[in-house]
């Protein structure tokens, strides 16, 4: 099973951002937008919604936290307690430390987890490239198109207009 | 929110304080004198005075135990109550609002340093704070000379002459550093260097505006350098001198950092409260919900921050429980009969917790009425810990609230007072800044 492009090549990001406003404003859903670094603004420009991924990091900071307050007073208070420097056996100020630092782990970890997780960037991951010169100096705009890939040539006149410096049209096989 | 692409660019805008602003501040003068008065009468009253006598017993106690004569300053004090409150609450606010002021500057140095774009659009907020530097530094000599005794046990006469009944050994030994001629040099070449800088950052700024061109963009990033090291240097300083020399025995190594901290997350409320009150009275135009939700970041940041170094100072002391430094905390914590208790825990959870918890998402970052809020409690929750810093040493037990916020009200509106009339000296969007496109088209 295939898919057809059409791609478009910008050679600068500014005349990218206002490509894709105009684009949309069209009523042409955009695909997907490559480019050799990111570029600040494509995303409002895309219309793409903000990751709820902040959300799940709270909730692991959270975990976090519980985890290693639980740990250090099980272990300290219930489990082997000893005295430490005079101290009760359950002392808070003693075991911020670790609890910050979990917190941070946890955190960490489990953004990076999640992140991998709802991304599909699992090994042996494959990537569609689209347009080689993506990773280097160009700016490449995915238009999907139909079976028949009827609206390419109306799609060819449209990024043109637009200061895309060459348009293809692309079949990408679908695994 | 805008999009990136269709923005004017900011034209010269000029400010104008309004008869209602001046109104405003005049009031807040009016009912700190107000609040000053009543705070007075309670005191000579002798509100609570059955209180006083109890809590200065453990005071002598406190002292005791610790193995110096802390509690022995109470014998030896110079002016009544009523007056040493006063003197110690001029202190107090005058530390506060100079550090604050001085933030300004310092913060714009910092951008210009790291040729930062963004903060353009509020340099001239940053630029304007620092008009409260000289008066605070006159207020600071003048308190100084009149009530050091008031605030600074290591002045009393004879501390440092063996045999004398007031001797002390301890402090003798930190007679090298803490004498009279020295502390005063110290203190004026601080507040020189400040000032001097302000004044040079400030008129780089005015000249760029009126001539245009890169070169005093160079200009100011050269001061700035020399101004950030010698900044690093003079703040951990003034804050063992104006701070932490009230505790004449106790010391931290911390202690540079962790008043620093606290004028610095000031200093940025400031800055974004001035912003949001610029952008509600319609000045500011190119000035977006992202500019705030950079200054957003840096005061959760650096409330988080200013925590570190606080708990960084806490836990060591309170892991070692040496007698000397653990004093410390015992005063704060549940001396004077818990006088400072409450104040200790809301502390932390104005400077810390509510912060950390309010402007934790980005929705609330930028948004002008959570910022606004957290902007104000940050500054009240700092002036709170510099109470927590000053008052245990210098008035024992008998600190109290009505003359201390009365006087910190008083210098709240003549600092209003000189900092507005600075704000509308010149334009709030600085023309000819090189980076001030970079700002306006500024993303988060």
């Amino acid at each position: 099973m295939t898919k057809q492009f059409a791609l478009g090549i910008f050679e600068d990001e500014d005349v990218l951002l206002h490509a894709v406003e105009n684009v949309r404003a069209a009523g042409v859903k955009i695909y997907d937008v490559f480019s050799p670094y990111p570029v600040h603004g494509i995303d409002d420009a895309l219309g793409i919604e903000r990751s709820r991924l902040p959300i799940a990091a709270f909730f692991f900071g959270l975990t976090g936290l519980s985890f290693a307050l639980w740990m250090q007073i099980y272990m300290l208070g219930f489990d082997w307690p000893m005295i430490i420097g005079g101290k009760p056996h359950i002392s808070l100020p003693a075991f911020i430390p670790v609890a910050f630092e979990l917190t941070v782990f946890f955190t960490c970890h489990g953004m990076a987890l999640t992140f991998f997780t709802i991304t599909g960037l699992y090994p042996r991951f494959k990537t569609h490239v689209m347009d080689v010169r993506a990773t280097d100096d160009k700016f490449v705009m995915a238009i999907e198109l139909d079976e028949t890939g009827s609206q390419f040539s109306r799609l060819t006149q449209l990024l043109r207009d637009n200061g895309a410096s060459e348009v293809n049209q692309k079949e990408m096989s679908k695994n | 929110m805008a999009t990136l692409t269709h923005q004017e660019s900011a034209t010269a805008e000029q400010l104008v304080v309004t008869d209602g602003a001046r109104k405003t501040f005049i009031t807040i003068i009016v009912a700190g004198v107000v609040i000053l008065i009543l705070g007075i009468l309670a005191q000579v009253m002798g509100w609570g005075a059955e209180e006083h006598a109890a809590a200065g017993e453990t005071a002598g106690h406190l002292g005791a135990s610790a193995g110096h004569g802390a509690g022995a300053s109470l014998e030896h004090e110079g002016s009544s109550t009523v007056v040493k409150r006063i003197i110690v609450s001029l202190w107090h606010s005058n530390v506060f609002f100079l550090g604050v002021s001085t933030i300004g500057t310092v913060f714009m140095a910092i951008n210009y340093v790291a040729y930062a774009g963004w903060s353009v659009m509020v340099k001239r907020i940053s630029e304007a704070l620092s008009a409260w530097i000289i008066p605070g530094a006159v207020i600071m000599l003048v308190v100084f000379l009149v009530g050091r005794h008031d605030i600074f046990h290591w002045t009393h006469e004879g501390i440092m002459e063996k045999g004398n009944p007031n001797y002390d050994a301890i402090i003798a030994g930190k007679s090298g550093f803490l004498n009279l001629p020295f502390y005063l040099i110290r203190t004026i070449v601080y507040l020189a260097i400040w000032a001097f800088f302000s004044y040079k950052l400030r008129q780089l700024s005015l000249a760029e505006d009126q001539l245009g061109g890169t070169v005093w963009f160079h200009k100011s990033i050269n001061a700035s350098a020399l101004f950030l090291v010698l900044y690093a240097v003079t703040s951990s300083m003034s804050a063992w001198d104006w701070v932490m020399s009230v505790d004449t025995h106790w010391f931290s190594t911390m202690f540079g950092w962790y008043v620093f901290a606290s004028w610095w997350v000031s200093g940025i409320a400031a800055i974004a409260l001035t912003a949001i009150f610029l952008k509600q009275a319609g000045y500011l135009r190119a000035l977006t919900s992202n500019h705030l939700h950079d200054l957003g970041k840096l005061m959760f940041g650096f409330s988080i921050f200013w925590t570190y170094v606080w708990f960084a100072q806490f836990m060591l002391i309170w892991y070692a429980n040496l007698p000397e430094e653990a004093v410390y905390y015992n005063q704060r914590l549940g001396g004077f009969e818990g006088h400072y208790t409450g104040i200790f825990y809301f502390n932390l959870l104005i400077n810390f917790v509510f912060p950390f918890l309010g402007l934790m998402t980005r929705d609330a970052k930028r948004q002008m009425i959570i910022m606004k809020i957290v902007c104000i409690a940050i500054l009240a929750g700092h002036w709170s810990d510099f109470y927590l810093m000053f008052m245990p040493a210098t008035l024992k037990a008998e600190s109290g609230f009505l003359i201390e916020i009365g006087i910190a009200a008083i210098f709240l509106g003549a600092f209003l007072i000189l900092f507005t009339r600075r704000l509308a000296s010149a334009s709030l969007v600085p023309v000819n800044h090189p980076f001030l496109d970079e700002s306006i088209h500024h993303t988060t």
